[in-house]
């Protein structure tokens, strides 16, 4: 019994129990403290998940290697990032509660410990844990009617998925008599080869992961979900939980259905496809810049869905690098989300942001960072994740794949395009309220980090070559 | 050699960018940011220009090979590396980015008087791109650089553009983007085939012969675009006209060249088989730039409008040049990229002295304009000259190689790029005619003042180069004729070993 490999889900569960109970005694608010204590011990997983050793614990159900480290620190640095955000967001839109920040932790618990799974239950505890903490604060503004509504879709579609997800996991264990990823891995290699029920099971598992990654054809609840949730929500929805299933993706597709490769890649073919195409022309005309970001996540995911579709090293190591610098990206941009606030007010569309260049020199050039870096435009980060994914599709040669992949970009560039042009072509629509602290770290971390990547890209395209590394013994 | 071990490129490339973040960091109220964020650039750009003539100095023309090398591990695990260095074909390229790049922010001295210092860190930014490009020796490096140039010029055309500025700017970036990722890639088939990015790694991996033809055709969609060639060209007038002076200057001026400065340094060399292959059609694209853009250029009623189409009809004498494969030919078009980027920088500068004072580049709001700015008109006069390739002045011997080179190969397509010779002569003076010469019968020119110093300043250098470039070329063409002789040998070898497809 090797327990200690799960440290950091344990230390956060625990933590996540203890905080639940400060945040309820005292009779003042204890938002803000709580938040701090969960920061604080994300901080502490992350440090511990780094440390962990290689191994299977809890009768082979869960399992820690370099793949689950790298998407652990990942996780946690986006749930840190959400959390920072909803800090100051919370409070001036008045839901600031202390069970947010520990929602956001049980949320970040869910993902950890699907990309630690080793068994399709563990994934599913997983799963769960990360679904039901999210539909919660989807609809956290629940005074709001989009907020409720954005809620009540993300349950009942996500229930769907859980479904799906479980039918197929059912399947898989009829077929190949365990739920173990080992044994289901042996049992797909067997001499007899797949049978059929197995191919129809895997379909299903991944039709419901593809549900939480929001590829297309299941990305519908995508762009409502992310308009009517609360901005700091939305951008913790685009961040750690996308990082998380994608991760779960890559380890379910490359570890014990790998074998299957030759039955899995053309689904991901098409669900890459599809999304890269929808994701960069159903944007253009998007006036919300919630729902633009919504897209513009499609988009993302399809670019990332390229390295899994090609799945060899390379590609997987693009996959898991795409995922590292999204989530920076991401951060960032939403960190100007969280910030478009005039006279008190949210603002949520595209020319809300009119004049930014003048009124908040600061963020505008940030934000066109982020922009460019989105759009993949050299040298800022952006471009060297796209650049390993279709370095892997081209060294297959997918070429269809590619090339759709990289004239989309130049589509998905004209709407990140539009939005520097409203901070900078346009007149100024007023200046926007000062922006809090939190989201002034955010933007400078992320837009260094976009900034200066391509100094340094070495350790980063390292680090995620040794995740993938996890799946070639 | 760089015996002293010195990273000379790389000061060049990032000394720009230092003076970028110096700009970001001054602080003060409007007008105390905007006098020291000029000052601040120019100063920048200076030095950056006067560093560079040590290339000038001390590069030796009798040697072939890449000089001033400099080289770092940067993606040890792809086979990626930061390397630097020019060779004869690229150095006049680097001097010519640093030498328009102060003109550049001298002309907009006055002309900017908004987000001052937004503008210059867009010119500095840029010339790190412009610089960097044309000494990479890494293929993904020079992708980075050569893309990483379209955000500040997208800024520059947007923000503090003309009346369709953001029309302009979205086609200037989607345009040059999309032929971009095309380039992108082939990029990376060459990049997994040879193992390494390396430009002098890639050469030793012959391609293969039915690959050829793809990648040159996605060489061909990014390079093309920004050459541009006809019928890609579409981008550049609507670019050229709403950019402002200084942003036209780089755009004419560098920006172009870098399409066939990449002809030159990779279609060329990389894809032997297939660019003699379509070399026909090279030279038929180029020909029908050449008339076609010359007699639309007639119709043009916008000063600016009417040189950004010459310039396409000199880049396709340009890219005639490169696909003779003969010495003449490609000497000729490395000299006219290099005269074109001087003299059509300066005649952007013209008519941005014009719109200086005018608030307008229509042609017909002017005429007379010799008698009250004399010293305007011989400026003008002098770079026109240049333009038509009067003997003496810059445009000349760059053609006059093209040409030779032409007959070599094919004479219609000497007889196509004569033609552009003459239809060039009748446009810009017939341009020159109109705002210069008859009677004043406007009001608004009659008040106008001469060249002031600072104007005079920014033509000079300009002036000098033009004379010099004509009167005693072969002090430029030294500097690459080694380089350029050694690629059409490497040329021809590739062309004679008898097909090996298939290995």
């Amino acid at each position: 019994m090797n327990w200690t490999l799960a440290l950091p889900e344990i230390l956060l569960a625990v933590a996540g129990l203890v905080l639940l109970l400060v945040g309820v005694g005292p009779k003042r608010d204890m938002t803000f403290p709580i938040t701090m204590g969960t920061l604080g011990v994300l901080l502490v997983a992350a440090v511990l998940s780094m440390a962990t050793a290689d191994g299977v614990a809890f009768n082979g159900q869960f399992i820690s290697d370099s793949f689950a480290r790298f998407a652990k620190v990942l996780i946690l640095l986006g749930a840190a990032s959400g959390l920072m955000l909803a800090l100051d967001w919370n409070e001036k839109q008045g839901i600031a509660r202390f069970e947010f920040p520990i929602l956001v932790l049980f949320s970040t618990i869910g993902m950890m410990v699907m990309v630690s799974a080793s068994d399709l239950i563990t994934l599913y505890i997983g799963l769960e844990l990360l679904s039901l903490s999210l539909y919660v604060i989807a609809s956290f503004d629940r005074d709001n009617e989009r907020s409720a509504e954005a809620g009540l879709k993300y349950f009942v579609l996500g229930a769907l998925a859980s479904g799906l997800y479980l039918y197929g996991a059912s399947l898989t264990y009829g077929f190949s008599g365990s739920t173990n990823f080992a044994a289901i891995g042996s049992a797909v290699s067997g001499e007899e080869g797949a049978s059929l029920g197995l191919l129809v099971g895997v379909t299903f598992v991944i039709a419901a992961l593809a549900f939480k990654i929001s590829a297309v054809p299941f990305h519908m609840w995508t762009p409502d979900v992310y308009e009517g949730a609360p901005t700091p929500v939305t951008a913790f929805f685009a961040s750690a939980p996308k990082v998380a299933a994608v991760s779960l993706l890559v380890r379910v597709l490359a570890d014990p259905f790998a074998d299957l490769a030759a039955q899995w890649q053309g689904v991901i073919w098409l669900a890459s496809m599809g999304s890269m195409i929808l994701g960069s022309l159903a944007a253009i005309r998007q006036q919300n810049i919630k729902r633009l970001m919504a897209y513009s996540s499609i988009g993302h995911i399809g670019y990332a869905l390229m390295g899994l579709v090609v799945a060899t090293d390379t590609g997987l190591r693009g996959v898991m690098l795409y995922m590292a610098i999204y989530l920076v990206m991401n951060a960032g941009v939403f960190a100007v989300l969280v910030s478009m606030r005039r006279q008190g007010r949210s603002l949520e569309r595209v020319e809300d942001l009119a004049g930014l260049g003048r009124t908040d020199p600061a963020m505008a050039i940030a934000m066109v960072v982020f922009c460019f870096s989105m759009a993949g435009i050299p040298p800022l980060a952006g471009f060297f994740s796209k650049l390993y994914v279709f370095l892997a599709a081209v060294q297959e040669g997918y070429w269809v794949l590619a090339t759709v992949g990289v004239l989309t970009s130049v589509i998905g560039a004209y709407y990140y395009l539009r939005i520097i042009k409203v901070m900078y072509f346009d007149t100024p629509a007023g200046a926007l309220d000062p922006r809090s602290a939190s989201a002034s770290v955010i933007l400078a971390g992320a837009g260094l980090f976009n900034l200066l990547f391509f100094l340094f890209p070495a350790p980063v395209v390292a680090a995620a070559g040794a995740a993938v590394a996890a799946f070639a013994g | 050699m760089n015996a002293a071990g010195f990273p000379l490129l790389s000061l060049l490339t990032f000394l720009p960018l230092a003076g970028a973040v110096a700009i970001l960091c001054i602080r003060g109220d409007e007008a105390t940011v905007a006098s020291n964020a000029r000052w601040t650039a120019l100063w920048t750009s200076l030095i950056v220009f006067v560093l560079s003539l040590i290339l000038w100095f001390r590069f030796d023309p009798r040697v072939a090979d890449a000089q001033f090398v400099e080289q770092l591990a940067w993606l040890p695990d792809f086979g990626v590396n930061y390397h630097m260095g020019v060779d004869g074909i690229s150095v006049l390229f680097v001097l010519l980015s640093t030498l328009l790049t102060p003109i550049c922010i001298l002309a907009s001295w006055e002309g900017v008087q908004h987000r001052v210092r937004e503008y210059m860190i867009a010119f500095l930014v840029l010339e790190t791109m412009m610089v960097g490009m044309f000494c990479a020796l890494d293929l993904i490096i020079f992708y980075v650089f050569f893309e990483g140039v379209l955000i500040p010029m997208f800024l520059i055309i947007g923000v503090w553009g003309g009346q369709r500025r953001v029309y302009a700017a979205f086609k200037f970036f989607l345009y040059t983007l999309l032929g971009s990722v095309l380039m992108l890639l082939a990029i990376l088939a060459l990049w997994f085939r040879a193992g390494t990015t390396d430009i002098a790694g890639l050469m030793d991996v012959p391609v293969p012969a039915n690959w050829q033809y793809w990648m040159f055709l996605a060489f061909f969609a990014s390079f093309a675009v920004k050459v541009p060639m006809w019928p890609v060209h579409t981008w550049l007038p609507d670019a050229h006209v709403e950019a402002p002076t200084a942003g036209s200057v780089i755009l004419a001026g560098v920006l172009l060249k870098m399409g066939g400065y990449g002809f030159l340094r990779f279609s060329i060399p990389l894809f032997p088989e297939a660019s003699a292959f379509f070399a026909p059609l090279m030279f038929a694209l180029s020909v029908v730039a050449v008339i076609y853009t010359s007699i639309i250029a007639f119709a043009q009623d916008d000063m600016k409008k009417l040189i950004a189409y010459s310039s396409v009809a000199h880049m396709g004498i340009v890219t005639i040049g490169l696909f003779t494969f003969n010495q003449q030919g490609i000497s000729g078009a490395i000299f006219q990229m290099l005269s074109h980027g001087v003299v059509s920088g300066a005649l952007f500068l013209c008519v941005g002295v014009l719109y200086d004072r005018v608030h307008s580049r229509e042609i017909a709001r002017y005429g007379g304009v010799a008698k009250i700015m004399p010293a305007f008109a011989l400026v003008f006069m002098l770079f026109t000259m240049a333009s038509v390739a009067l003997p003496g002045t810059a445009g000349f011997p760059g053609e006059f190689l093209v040409i030779t080179g032409a007959w070599r190969s094919s004479g219609w397509v000497a007889l196509g790029a004569g033609m552009g010779m003459i239809l060039g002569a009748a446009y810009m003076l017939w341009l020159y005619r109109r705002v210069i010469f008859s009677r004043i019968t406007k009001n608004e020119v009659k008040g106008l003042l001469d060249l002031s110093p600072r104007e005079l300043a920014i033509f000079a250098p300009l002036i000098l180069l033009t004379l010099w470039m004509g009167l005693y070329p072969s002090s430029f063409t030294n500097v690459w004729e080694v380089s350029v002789a050694a690629l059409i040998e490497r040329h021809e070898a590739a062309l004679s070993v008898p097909r090996l497809a298939g290995l």
